[in-house]
């Protein structure tokens, strides 16, 4: 089935998301007068986790969290009341075009840039790869100021002098380069600075993409232990080799690890706490899970697990894709890292959340 | 799931950290602070004032002692007391025999024992592992025969930590060779270390220090009322006490306290000029080690939460592997930032090597310990691809 969806454009399901939209869960974190749901970090992390679970290729942290928490945090009310309630009724699908070919996860923007001319502004450079950047009704773009500085703006799908190639990703979903010749944009909110913004909704969106790799993960590692119980050589099932055995021991404690700082990076947001260390660290852990169950779940598998025809390497492509949008282990790493230093100890626990 | 602390868990951290850090001398902590292994009469020190005020034994029935405290507070009394260094109450006793005594001794055993096994008026040893009988302990060979109102006992245990220190020992013996399940034939009995036909005998261990002993018995004669619960049910008493043993052995408050000593030691620790802590490689190492352990705690709180009676949630051979790890890993960190001067471990008065170099490199060779005691990382992963994953 999925493998179906996502051979053809545009790689999801538009009746899942429609279906999606009538759940009310394209618009579960925003306001109600936005067509909203009113719902927290919590809510947005259970979703996010069924859809890493099931492998959904609808683009929910993508859409949702990341452009749909861009408008709802630096939008106007009448860019919050026309963008939210499309995106919550399923009738607009917004994207955050952030990424440059080169700009490895900074929250700066240098290869678009903004250029103002009376009272409208325009657009002009590459951005790539956008996550379904050739389905998107509209897109939230990061561009360079002329007096320093990264902006948002709102382009719309139909926009004149823009131009996209879409594509498909490693793990089934969408992608597109998008070029913008002089395209009319219209700055997100008060416009001005938003790297803060910027650095903000990636965190966001490395938080939620850690619950849906956790989704992932936990049904990665399930499909193996039923394929280790199954699968017979050598006269007997595979769960006879401790060999085998260990190694989907240690996957669940990858696993286990990176659902509790997961769950605590969603509270911690929930609460008002750094979410910019949170997310790091969300990310950090999650990257080493991802990684570790992703490839040993095919191993475990053998030859099986390397083919289109059978799901497991797909989630190891999806965890793939979702170790590198928004930042890697590494890089996570190097920015905690860097503070190391600064304090003695880290205390998870305590308010508000160090 | 709660992973914020309420604001009265809070008062109650505060109340923890500030009994712990005031009340237990200076001295004694001082000394956990700086990786020495306390004295016999620091640990006695500590668990009288802490059982003094009620927090020795929290975790044990109400009517002995205990708090009636929920497993969020257990765990955060522990931590903060590994945090603030102070040497825990005796695992044999609190942890162990205690709470084993407490559900299946008789009433006369628990009036003898338990207030007692509190106060670390009676120092408790632990008789299990034996020669041929570590991870296998049904395997023990330790035979109890009956000979009028007494248990006559001969063997050898090993691994016995502090038994030098110890005025009792609990002991597993097999009491039906004939038992058709290994299982089935093993009895606890306990006696003082001082009955004649006991030796004890110190191994000396990689780091130069006593703390594991192998003890002979040779027709050691126990009184039958010494015999704790049932007469073959030992592997019952066994199997309770190993549960407990896995509970609170992530150790992330003391992890948590060495991996801070690091910083500190990498801050101090320079090379070409530059202090190790600025070095990308070192920074990233102690990164990596503090996310794990910050994912940790927040996995021991989520065991502690759904921890049905008493008994420890599977998950915990989770907080055994990785908690003991973590350990491991910083004992290395803190070895490789002594660097040359790790190997000056037995350097007298006329060395300059400080203190802490001297005993890295003897505490990361003790620290192998930490994966094979209560149930080695290979036990943990069977435990978990058998009990949990089904496999």
């Amino acid at each position: 089935m999925r493998r179906k969806v996502t051979k053809t454009d545009p790689g999801f399901d538009e009746k899942v998301w429609t279906q999606l939209a009538e759940m009310g869960l394209l618009g579960l974190p925003f306001a109600e007068e936005h067509g909203g749901a009113g719902a927290g970090p919590v809510e947005v992390a259970i979703v996010a986790e069924e859809i890493g679970r099931v492998l959904a290729p609808e683009p929910f942290v993508e859409a949702v969290v990341l452009a749909g928490g861009l408008i709802n945090r630096v939008g106007s009310d009448a860019q919050k009341s026309e963008l939210l309630t499309a995106l919550s009724e399923g009738s607009s699908i917004p994207t955050f075009a952030h990424t440059e070919i080169g700009s490895r996860w900074t929250p700066t923007a240098s290869a678009v840039t903004a250029t103002e001319a009376g009272d409208s502004w325009t657009l002009s450079g590459v951005k790539e790869p956008v996550p379904h950047g050739a389905r998107a009704d509209v897109l939230v773009v990061s561009a360079a100021l002329p007096g320093g500085g990264t902006g948002l703006f709102v382009v719309n799908g139909d926009a004149s002098g823009l131009t996209r190639s879409g594509y498909r990703n490693i793990d089934g979903t969408r992608s597109a380069n998008v070029r913008f010749d002089s395209t009319p944009a219209a700055p997100l909110g008060e416009g001005g600075d938003q790297t803060d913004a910027i650095e903000r909704a990636l965190a966001v969106g490395r938080i939620a993409y850690s619950n849906e790799a956790v989704g992932a993960m936990d049904t990665a590692l399930r499909t193996t232990v039923e394929y280790l119980k199954t699968r017979k050589q050598f006269g007997v099932t595979l769960n006879k080799f401790q060999a085998l055995n260990f190694r989907a021991a240690d996957m669940y404690m990858s696993l286990e690890l990176a659902r509790s700082i997961a769950l605590w990076a969603t509270v911690v947001e929930m609460t008002g706490g750094d979410v910019v260390s949170a997310g790091d660290r969300a990310r950090l852990l999650t990257s080493r899970a991802g990684r570790h169950i992703g490839k040993d779940a095919i191993q475990l598998h053998g030859g099986i697990g390397v083919t289109a025809e059978y799901k497991v390497g797909h989630y190891t492509a999806r965890l793939t894709a979702i170790d590198h949008l928004l930042g890697d282990g590494d890089f996570a790493a190097d920015r905690l890292a860097a503070k190391v230093g600064d304090y003695p100890t880290v205390d998870p626990l305590g308010a508000p959340y160090a | 799931m709660q992973l914020q602390l309420s604001p009265e868990m809070q008062a109650f951290r505060e109340e923890m950290r500030t009994f712990f850090t005031t009340q237990v001398p200076k001295e004694i902590r001082d000394k956990g602070a700086n990786r020495h292994h306390p004295t016999k009469d620091d640990f006695v020190t500590t668990q009288r004032i802490l059982n003094a005020a009620g927090l020795a034994v929290p975790h044990w029935p109400v009517e002995y002692g205990g708090r009636d405290w929920t497993p969020l507070q257990r765990h955060i009394y522990r931590e903060e007391m590994q945090l603030a260094h102070v040497p825990e109450p005796l695992a044999f006793n609190t942890s162990m025999i205690g709470p084993v005594l407490a559900q299946f001794g008789s009433q006369e055993q628990k009036d003898r024992f338990l207030a007692k096994t509190a106060n670390l008026d009676i120092w408790w040893c632990q008789g299990f592992s034996e020669p041929d009988a570590g991870s296998d302990l049904a395997g023990l060979r330790t035979v109890a025969v009956q000979d009028g109102d007494e248990w006559v006992v001969n063997g050898q245990k090993t691994w016995t930590t502090m038994g030098q220190h110890a005025d009792w020992i609990f002991c597993l013996a097999r009491t039906d060779p004939t038992a058709e399940k290994k299982q089935r034939g093993i009895s606890m009995l306990v006696f003082p270390m001082d009955t004649p036909g006991v030796t004890l005998r110190p191994i000396e261990l990689l780091d130069g220090g006593f703390e594991v002993n192998e003890v002979f018995f040779e027709d050691v004669r126990v009184p039958s009322e010494n015999l704790i619960g049932e007469v073959n049910k030992g592997w019952d008493q066994a199997k309770f006490l190993l549960g407990n043993e896995r509970v609170g052995i992530a150790r992330v408050g003391g992890t948590k306290g060495m991996l801070a000593l690091a910083k500190e030691l990498a801050r101090e620790t320079t090379y070409n000029g530059r202090p190790l802590l600025e070095d990308p490689r070192y920074a990233s190492r102690i990164a990596e080690i503090e996310n794990e352990l910050v994912a940790l705690e927040l996995t021991a709180l989520r065991v502690v939460a759904n921890s049905a009676d008493g008994k420890p949630h599977p998950a915990s051979s989770v907080l055994k592997l990785k908690g003991s790890v973590l350990q491991q890993e910083v004992t290395e960190l803190i070895v490789d930032i002594a660097g040359p001067l790790s190997v000056a471990s037995f350097a007298e008065e006329g060395s300059d090597v400080p203190d802490w170099a001297r005993v890295s490199a003897p505490e990361y060779l003790n620290y192998r310990k930490v994966s094979i005691y209560g149930g080695s990382n290979e036990v943990q992963r069977v435990i978990i691809s058998g009990t949990i994953l089904g496999l």
